[in-house]
């Protein structure tokens, strides 16, 4: 409900919004430069002083005003010709044209009407208002994304164009809110909505009849300072029924112009002086520094336009087009998936093409959009997920547990639960399998037991199908041909061999980078983009589900490389080390931002152990500036499986390795990483207390050892593994 | 061009009894290239003595504005019923406004004055940016303006 909220104003007002955003910022600097270009009156300076130096210099003067700027213009008429100037208050002098700015008109213009007068302060208003709800909704976004709204500015996790979108958004949208609450008001204002329109007093019909009375006479004049004023207009000369006007900073009067005497006088009304306060705070005039920073936190709008619009084009790739989904709230079936890669999503297509062919009425959405109020005709509901890391919650699942434990009654109508994932994994189906547990708990009936799917694999699919088929009493027959990725080949250029000896037979293996197209490094597809870190989804031949390798090489080093080490009756592996130069291989890349070195200065604490040292060695290439890096390496013999042996030495060499500790679990010395970690205690403690990142890449087993070791080695700090994959300074890529 | 039947909103005494007593003048007002936004503008008249008569028209849609309109706005209070169906927009620099009227022949060589209010966002007011006698001797001859009035001229 909160992401339709912000999606939809984004998109529609995207255009609009910019143009108020870049306007706004510019117009943002015109009161500070008047600011700092206008000279301010001497302390003390008192309204008649400065009236007396400007009627010396121009004797016909009409009219002085102060802006909140503390710039003076003078305007007076002289034989017959108007005339104007900015005045220096020391002197009463004109130092400048009193001309407005034409480039500041016309921004004004732009920004609040589009050239287009009311039509266009109308269209600008509606901008101001989509504004506003994009703001209230993404802050609430921010805060369900962060986790709670006292942890805002909690470190961010996600690919780039998200953590662009909400870094940026979560320092800009107070002064958006502000901006486009006090725009409202200022419209409201200008088309007559509030109440907050001048009253001056009513001109006195008796006035002394008298004239020539000196300035420095009029008492109201001596003392007020002009720091209060805002206009002082002289009466007409040789009209003796005419008298003086003053505003100043609390209200209008009339003085006589015989006696000098207030003949009448009338307070800004309370909304006058909201709605002036309002002024200030949108347009900074007599605020410059807040102006200013207004206007930076607008320049946040385009780029957070920009990767608004990547991001929602990227959400529409992952997922299958659905034709005919049933909106919400006349859906008798909803059909909740919690994706990761998008493969989920596919399945759940499937489904509900053929749910829908059988007459149903389907409505399908993300789990994280789980709303049991949008659905008042669901008669049933289901559930597929995928599962993410060790049990937690793939993207499109995103707080649904939370959603669920906050229920206060779930639906009546029976759910069904089933599961994606890969039997090789001990977390298997882990997150379907607790979505089904909890919901069981809160009593939430039962449609069809849990089930799961392994490995993408269309039998148990079809099996299950036809038994939800049973359930409701209809024949359903669920044909889910996986969307294939799309693949590209590459070229093997060279490899290099370890670990025969030790019955661990791995390869480097390292690729010609194929060529990209210029849409595709725009974009990012295919191998357009890609860093250490990443995945690349290697399909063997005869078979359809691809192998993931983590990539131990970016774009910018100019070649793919990974390292495999053969399996026992492996298919992709022993394919892969059977590869020679010059052969190829269908493979694809996926994003894995979760186990990016993301940029910084702050040190790494790289752990692996394997072939895990595949894209901590990519980390470590890559490290041209040279942040410290500590590089933790487990291995079984150093003169049989030391991968990149002389690639680390020549790093350490260059300054791009700053520490190497290895441990082999045969030879002479037998350990095993955690071990090293353990004699390295206080030198790993002083590099967490420096910031340090740990990234932990390889085997089970080693990834559980070593979060075993660091939970003792970091015991005395208070610090936990656990605390500091929350704050995102502990990765695991675990296999 | 903008015609409108009877006289409007000048006070009863004005008003003529028929439309035999009253004829079509057009008001023709130009000004001047000040370098500002649109003008708003009131022309109103007033009496041999100087007292407010009436408003022949208003230049300028937003009621919030019209006490720049400083000598028009001190002699009405802001009276809106003053300008009630005699509105239109504000006048862009360097063009003109013409609106043609039926006015009460009693207020031709009666002492009576036309009198132009000014203001424009950001630049300073000018109540009485002109001021011209109503005769039937003056028709057709330009007046010049102060500020932004470049000139003035009623034809009957």
């Amino acid at each position: 409900m909160i992401r339709t909220l912000h999606r939809w104003p984004g998109l529609l007002a995207l255009i609009l919004v910019m143009a108020l955003a870049l306007s706004g910022a510019a117009l943002s600097v015109f009161p500070a430069a008047e600011r700092l270009s206008t000279p301010q009156a001497e302390a003390g300076l008192t309204v008649a002083d400065l009236a007396g130096r400007i009627l010396a210099a121009y004797p016909g003067v009409e009219q002085i005003r102060r802006a909140p700027s503390g710039r003076i213009t003078a305007f007076w008429f002289d034989d017959g010709t108007p005339g104007a100037a900015v005045i220096d208050p020391a002197t009463g002098k004109g130092i400048a044209s009193a001309d407005p700015d034409p480039v500041k008109r016309w921004l004004t213009n732009l920004h609040r009407s589009l050239f287009l007068g009311d039509a266009g302060r109308i269209a600008m208003a509606i901008g101001a208002v989509a504004m506003l709800i994009l703001s209230v909704s993404g802050a609430m976004l921010v805060a369900r994304r962060m986790g709670g709204w006292r942890r805002w500015f909690a470190p961010l996790r996600g690919p780039a164009s998200s953590r662009i979108h909400t870094g940026i958004a979560r320092v800009a949208v107070a002064g958006l809110v502000l901006s486009s609450a006090t725009a409202l008001w200022m419209a409201a204002s200008t088309f007559d909505l509030l109440p907050d329109g001048a009253a001056p007093p009513t001109f006195p019909t008796e006035v002394s009849g008298s004239t020539g009375v000196s300035l420095a006479a009029m008492e109201p004049l001596s003392v007020i300072a002009v720091t209060e004023l805002r206009e002082l207009s002289f009466p007409y000369p040789g009209d003796a029924t005419d008298a003086f006007t003053l505003k100043t900073d609390r209200g209008t009067g009339y003085l006589d112009q015989g006696t000098g005497e207030l003949l009448a006088w009338a307070e800004l009304t309370m909304w006058e002086q909201i709605s002036e306060t309002i002024y200030m705070l949108h347009t900074g005039q007599g605020a410059a520094s807040l102006g200013l920073v207004l206007g930076v936190l607008a320049l946040g709008v385009p780029a957070m336009g920009v990767s608004g619009l990547v991001l929602w084009f990227a959400g529409r790739r992952s997922r299958p087009r659905l034709r005919g989904n049933h909106p919400a709230n006349g859906a008798a079936m909803i059909l909740l998936v919690g994706s990761e890669g998008g493969s989920t999503w596919g399945f759940a297509a499937t489904l509900q093409h053929a749910l829908t062919t059988a007459g149903q009425h389907v409505h399908v959405a993300p789990m994280s959009g789980f709303e049991p109020a949008r659905y008042p005709q669901a008669e049933r509901f289901v559930i597929l997920a995928a599962t993410w890391g060790e049990g937690q919650a793939p993207a499109t699942a995103k707080g649904f547990i939370e959603r669920l434990a906050a229920l206060e009654s779930v639906p009546e109508a029976p759910l069904a639960v089933l599961g994606f994932g890969d039997r090789s994994f001990p977390a298997f189906c882990a997150f379907a399998d607790e979505v089904g547990s909890r919901a069981a708990a809160k009593g939430w009936a039962q449609l069809m037991p849990f089930d799961t799917v392994d490995r993408q694999s269309p039998q148990d699919f079809a099996r299950w199908g036809r038994a939800l088929g049973a359930a409701l009493g209809i024949e359903l027959t669920l044909e889910h041909v996986p969307t294939p990725p799309v693949t590209g080949r590459l070229t093997l250029i060279s490899r290099g061999d370890y670990g025969a000896e030790v019955q661990a037979p791995t390869t480097i293996l390292r690729f010609a980078l194929p060529e990209a197209t210029f849409l595709q490094r725009l974009t990012g597809r295919g191998f357009g983009r890609f860093q250490a870190g990443d995945l690349l989804g290697v399909l063997p031949e005869g078979a359809d589900l691809p192998r993931f390798y983590s990539l131990a090489s970016g774009r910018r080093d100019g070649f793919v490389e990974i390292v495999v080490r053969k399996h026992p009756g492996g298919l992709c592996s022993g394919q892969l080390l059977a590869l020679k130069p010059g052969q190829t291989i269908r493979a694809f890349v996926r994003h894995n931002p979760a186990f990016h070195a993301a940029a910084g200065r702050s040190p790494l604490i790289l752990i692996g152990a394997g072939t895990g040292i595949g894209p901590l060695a990519g980390f470590i290439r890559g490290n041209s500036r040279k942040r410290p890096i500590h590089l933790a390496f487990g291995m079984r013999h150093p003169d049989s499986d030391f991968l990149y042996r002389d690639d680390l030495a020549s790093w350490q060499v260059d300054g791009r390795l700053a520490r190497l500790t290895t441990a082999n679990s045969r030879g002479a010395k037998p350990r095993h990483v955690q071990d090293a970690l353990r004699a390295e205690s206080a030198e790993l403690i002083r590099l967490v207390h420096e910031g340090a990142r740990i990234m932990v890449c390889g085997g089970r087993d080693m990834a559980s050892g070593v979060a075993e070791a660091l939970t003792d080695i970091l015991a005395p700090t208070g610090l936990t593994p656990l605390a500091l994959k929350a704050e995102g300074r502990y990765a695991e890529d675990i296999y | 061009m903008k015609s409108i039947l009877a006289a409007l909103a000048l006070t009863s005494a004005l008003v003529a009894p028929s439309l035999a007593m009253a004829r079509p003048v057009t008001l023709t007002t130009t000004l001047n290239t000040y370098g500002g936004d649109g003008a708003y503008l009131v022309l109103y008249v007033t009496d041999a003595q100087g007292a407010y008569a009436g408003t022949l028209w208003m230049a300028g849609g937003k009621s919030k504005y019209y006490e720049h309109l400083s000598d028009w706005y001190r002699a009405t209070g802001g009276d809106l019923a003053q300008v009630d169906g005699i509105t239109g927009a504000s006048v862009g620099a360097g063009r003109s406004l013409k609106i043609t009227l039926d006015l009460a022949d009693a207020l031709f060589d009666a002492g009576y004055t036309l009198h132009v209010d000014a203001a424009v966002e950001d630049m300073r007011d000018s109540p009485n940016d002109i001021a011209v006698p109503l005769t039937t001797a003056g028709a057709g001859k330009p007046a010049p303006g102060r500020r932004y009035v470049a000139s003035l001229r009623y034809d009957m």
